[in-house]
């Protein structure tokens, strides 16, 4: 007797070879969707929002398009969460390892098709990203204990990750901007001290790293626009009106003479506290909230800049990079802290003018002024640098770095295809199949760039048969060559979280042999 | 048929609106009801086991989940038939009592279910059945006792815990490190145990994830770990053999709870509430400092000025802390939750031998870590993964390895896994089958064939042949008397269970067995089903 169902109304069931197919076909589509995004020659997307505005946003990074996606394939969402993770850990390589995990599930299709259960599968996946691991591991360059050396790396790795994004015709540039900016971290990974400011107007090429901080403010009327040697007092406080924090309090008042006197104690008060503030002996006063008129005035009287609404990270860094405390009361001035500089100065960037701090005592935070010809170009470019910075930062705290350009991908392989030959079972070709994944990003990138990808990986392949080989492509002259000499490198951490990530995301996906879809939640509609 | 005629040939209506009901009675209702129940055990089968395949659920939202755990998986099925929903239940309540076995307990009720079906079609009553299936559990149970083996460790020998653990973890996607995993809950659950009263609360170790990292990297960590920072970005990351003030009051002036207004008309009386206001926030502040306290940690917010103020004398402060954290960080530092400024005093400190902030990838993510607490008892294991998925699943998979090993330190007997107490047991059943006089003897062999069903499926999803390898494995434990062979699912090469290191805790194999045959012997006496058909 069948049963009638179990499920409720729209629930759904996807069994076995179904349920994989599903997956399968969903998690290569999204990583072939991204796949032509891959390596320097590597095309942009373009991205039209469906809510208001269609707002366009043009892009060649992983996790942004897979972020502003809407998927519905379940394993497709694994990889776009993998890409997200990736893009939060290391900030860099999230296209890669969306089209490793969709390469090893694609190999993975192949072996079920000929009767190689999953589980065997995943066994010889897990050898073989274990054996590539330690491959890379062997062949890592490490430079912490040579400064010069460790900093022309950092060079060359913020070239090769730029080279692929919109930057890449100012690479050099950039890249020393980032390097700068992330030595000034000085091993902390707190990317947030370097701000970002983009202005439309100009070319890539006017970007600059500004040493100081600059605040995107205005300075009040009639205040002075240049201070020296300043003396900055950073707030937290309300400068409208203060109300009175006490629970139930209310006026009450039976005549307007009554109103006029509290009025009036109001307005004292405000200019009680100006005037603490003022006895700080400061010359600069930034707060996070709004200044009022009646204030604002009084600083000015004083001869005190004074700057308001500056958003919450803003005080943050300026409370980081002046070496103030960020202050809420004002009664005892001798011990809060205040914040110093050389020089304020109002400066004009395009047509914009905006606050400089100059000469600050810490010299952690740093701000970073693009330029570009449209907004679509300067997202763009904040994004490619926001890369940038993340592998930089996360390569300070983890020195090692690897050669580019499909040569670890080799080294690798070469490694798997080893371990696959002396691996006896079934498991073997599963390990075989990993290191054609491998192999399949070198081609990828060979074939974005309209190279024959075949024979120079062919080639590649032949090269890398010697022991302690350094080949790898270059796609800008469309051979094979040196990296080591071309100078491409990359970070070890970001290649190894490509590899590690790819293997769980796809592991996570064979493992699967039932797909059940609840209902979706009724939206009520509300007319 | 709900129709009725009186005494007087007039019919009356015993069933309102029957037409819109629609109604199943006698053998079809049973039927229906198995078939139900089959159809959900058939859903788990194929992930019993250390070779046992995944799920991928999509909720309601479009969130996906993929686990292997029983419970999970049944609990996030969209499920509507009645039975299915008792199956449901089934699991969760192996879940709750035990933790583990989640995933067998449905097999098992399965393959009792469709020997009923059998039994049902010979024409033997349900009622006769159930009381069979009664009886041949009593045996089976009876006979797990027997065939336990009792297992000596303590806080320093605590290998054969780690072991058990790492055969519950075998199943699961993290079986890649298992090893760790095994050992971090194990070691999880001795900090908390209390081996004198062989009780442990598993509420005292909190499992907490975050995204990033390697499933390696997943940590131990004796003290508290709160997914909270400093409540000013420039207070101090770093606090050794810190004093810590618990408060669950706000850094504000009191809100008393009698309604009141405090009307200001003149002045004075504005500036004088001026000036109160200011002393509550210092004499707040002030209050904390003399008891001497180095961190504050708050369940509600405060205000700026207050932070300030906190910040300038140099106390870091926590604000919008959860009121189980806070709990949890009272028991291990020592500390005594205190709800007025008043009630402060040294003695209700908690202490903590180091409080430290620490940050995490590229964004600006902060943990905050209370370690070396006073009161070592309340622990954190700390999971780090690929994605949210895989720490999802990791939780699951801790937890249960968290419920084996308390399992163990309350019963310390163990039975062999890899199907060979559920061998044992058939053996056992079929062979005290005999002695019964009466109809109930069919049940009870269809017992012992139902407990073949878990092996069975073990072997079938390790790529084995079935009933190749299980009429193997059976034959070995009669001959040899022993019942320790089990199926051999990682192919190692031996069945003996006992040098695989494969064992499950003794209380949770009776509890499949008991709970799968109440819920089976609940669905054989139902014989009516009336449900309101759709409109």
């Amino acid at each position: 007797m069948p049963i009638d169902k179990i499920f409720k109304d729209d629930a759904s069931e996807e069994k076995g070879e179904r349920a994989r197919m599903a997956s399968f076909v969903g998690a290569m589509a999204i990583s072939d969707l991204v796949k032509s995004t891959l390596g320097p020659k590597g095309m942009d997307k373009i991205l039209q929002s469906t809510g208001r505005g269609h707002a366009v946003t043009v892009t060649n990074d992983g996790a942004t398009i897979l972020k502003s996606l809407h998927i519905d394939n379940p394993a497709a969402k694994v990889l776009v969460d993998i890409s997200k993770v990736q893009d939060d850990e290391v900030g860099d390589g999230t296209t890669s390892v969306v089209v490793l995990a969709g390469e090893l599930l694609r190999e993975a299709e192949k072996l079920v098709a000929s009767k190689i259960h999953p589980m065997t599968i995943i066994a010889g996946y897990r050898m073989a990203s274990e054996c590539a691991r330690d491959a890379l591991l062997k062949r890592v360059i490490d430079n912490k204990d040579d400064a010069e050396k460790f900093r022309s790396d950092l060079l060359k790795i913020a070239m090769t990750t730029l080279c692929s994004k919109i930057l890449s015709q100012d690479k050099e540039h950039f890249a020393e901007m980032a390097v700068d900016a992330v030595f000034r971290l000085k091993g902390s990974t707190n990317l947030e001290a370097i701000q970002i400011i983009k202005k439309p107007g100009g070319t890539l090429r006017d970007s600059f790293l500004d040493e100081g901080f600059i605040l995107d403010k205005k300075i009040g009327i009639g205040q002075p626009k240049r201070i020296e040697n300043a003396k900055i007092l950073v707030a937290n406080t309300a400068m409208d009106t203060d109300k009175v924090k006490i629970y139930g309090a209310r006026v009450r008042v039976d005549s307007m003479t009554k109103v006029a006197e509290i009025e009036g104690a109001e307005k004292e008060k405000m200019k009680d506290k100006v005037k603490k503030i003022i006895a700080h002996g400061i010359n600069c006063f930034v707060n996070r909230q709004l200044i009022y008129n009646f204030p604002e005035e009084l600083f000015a009287d004083a001869g005190i800049l004074a700057i308001e609404h500056a958003d919450f990270e803003g005080i943050e860094r300026l409370g980081l990079v002046t070496g103030g405390e960020i202050a809420s009361t004002f009664d005892n001035p001798e011990s809060v802290k205040l914040g110093h500089c050389k020089l304020i100065e109002e400066i004009m960037i395009g047509e914009d003018k905006l606050i400089h701090f100059s000469g600050c005592e810490m010299g952690q935070a740093c701000s970073i002024v693009l330029r570009g010809a449209s907004h679509h170009v300067l997202d763009e470019a904040e994004r490619s640098l926001h890369d940038a910075l993340c592998v930089l930062s996360q390569t300070v705290n983890d020195t090692r770095v690897l050669l580019g350009g499909g040569w670890p991908e080799m080294v690798m392989a070469k490694e798997v295809d080893e371990l696959a030959r002396k691996t006896a079972g079934k498991k073997s070709h599963a390990i075989e199949a990993f290191s054609r994944a491998l192999v399949a990003i070198p081609t990828t990138i060979a074939d974005n760039a309209g190279l024959d990808s075949a024979e120079l990986v062919a080639q590649l392949r032949a090269e890398h048969h010697t022991e302690g080989c350094n080949a790898g492509i270059d796609v800008i002259s469309g051979s094979v060559g040196d990296m080591e000499e071309r100078g491409i490198y990359e970070a070890f951490k970001v290649k190894q979280a490509v590899l590690l990530s790819a293997t769980e995301a796809s592991e996570m996906i064979l493992r699967v042999d039932e797909i059940i879809t609840c209902a979706p939640r009724r939206r009520e509609d509300r007319m | 048929m709900a129709l009725a005629f009186d005494e007087f040939g007039r019919p009356f209506i015993i069933l309102r609106e029957q037409d819109q009901k629609t109604r199943l009675r006698g053998i079809d209702a049973q039927k229906a009801n198995i078939a139900a129940g089959k159809a959900v055990a058939r859903i788990l089968r194929s992930s019993l086991g250390p070779k046992g395949m995944d799920k991928m659920l999509q909720g309601p939202d479009g969130d996906i989940t993929i686990t292997n755990d029983g419970a999970t998986i049944l609990e996030q099925m969209d499920v509507d038939n009645q039975i299915a929903k008792l199956m449901v239940e089934l699991s969760r309540s192996q879940d709750y009592e035990i933790g583990d076995g989640t995933t067998g307990v449905v097999v098992m009720a399965g393959a009792l279910l469709e020997q009923a079906e059998r039994q049902l079609d010979r024409g033997i009553h349900p009622i006769r059945i159930a009381e069979g299936y009664e009886m041949a559990s009593r045996v089976a149970v009876d006979h797990l006792e027997r065939i336990a083996q009792k297992f000596e460790f303590d806080a320093n020998n605590f290998e054969p815990l780690v072991q058990t653990c790492m055969t519950t973890l075998s199943s699961k996607i993290v079986n890649r490190c298992k090893r760790s995993l095994a050992e971090i809950a194990v070691k999880a659950v001795l900090a908390v145990a209390d081996l004198e009263r062989r009780d442990v609360n598993l509420d005292l170790i909190k499992v907490e994830g975050k995204v990033g990292g390697k499933l390696e990297d997943t940590e131990l960590i004796y003290g508290i770990l709160i997914d909270k920072d400093m409540s000013h970005p420039q207070m101090p990351k770093h606090i050794e053999d810190a004093h810590i003030a618990i408060l669950t009051c706000p850094f504000e002036p009191p809100k008393p709870k009698t309604k009141h207004k405090v009307d200001i008309d003149t002045v004075e009386k504005f500036e004088t509430l001026r000036k109160q206001e200011q002393q509550y926030f210092d004499e707040m502040v002030q209050k904390c400092k003399d008891v001497g306290a180095t961190l504050v940690i708050c369940q509600w917010g405060f205000d700026d000025e207050a932070n300030h103020l906190l910040m300038h004398r140099n106390l870091p402060a926590v604000r919008w802390v959860g009121g189980v954290e806070l709990e949890l960080i009272a028991i291990a530092t020592g500390g005594r939750i205190v709800p007025r400024f008043q009630e402060l005093t040294p003695e209700k400190l908690g202490k903590a031998g180091v409080v430290r902030e620490k940050s995490f990838g590229t964004t600006k993510e902060r943990m905050l870590y209370i370690e070396h607490c006073a009161n070592s008892k309340a622990v954190t294991v700390f999971i780090r993964g690929g994605n949210k998925m895989m720490i999802e699943e990791t939780k699951r998979s801790i937890h249960d390895a968290l419920c084996v090993a308390r399992n163990l330190i309350r019963n310390k007997s163990i039975v062999y896994g890899g199907g060979a107490a559920e061998i044992a047991c058939s053996l056992a059943v079929d062979a005290a089958a005999d002695k019964y006089p009466g109809v109930e003897q069919y049940a009870i062999r269809a017992f012992a064939e139902a407990l073949d069903s878990v092996p069975m499926a073990l072997a079938e999803n390790s790529g084995l042949q079935p009933i190749e390898t299980l009429s193997a494995v059976k034959s070995q434990q009669i001959k040899e008397n022993i019942p320790f062979y089990g199926i051999d699912c990682n192919d190692v090469g031996t069945n003996d269970m006992r040098e695989q290191n494969v064992f499950e805790t003794l209380i949770g194999k009776q509890q499949q067995i008991l709970l799968a045959t109440q819920v089976v012997k609940m669905i054989l006496k139902i014989d009516d089903v009336i449900s309101n058909s759709e409109y």
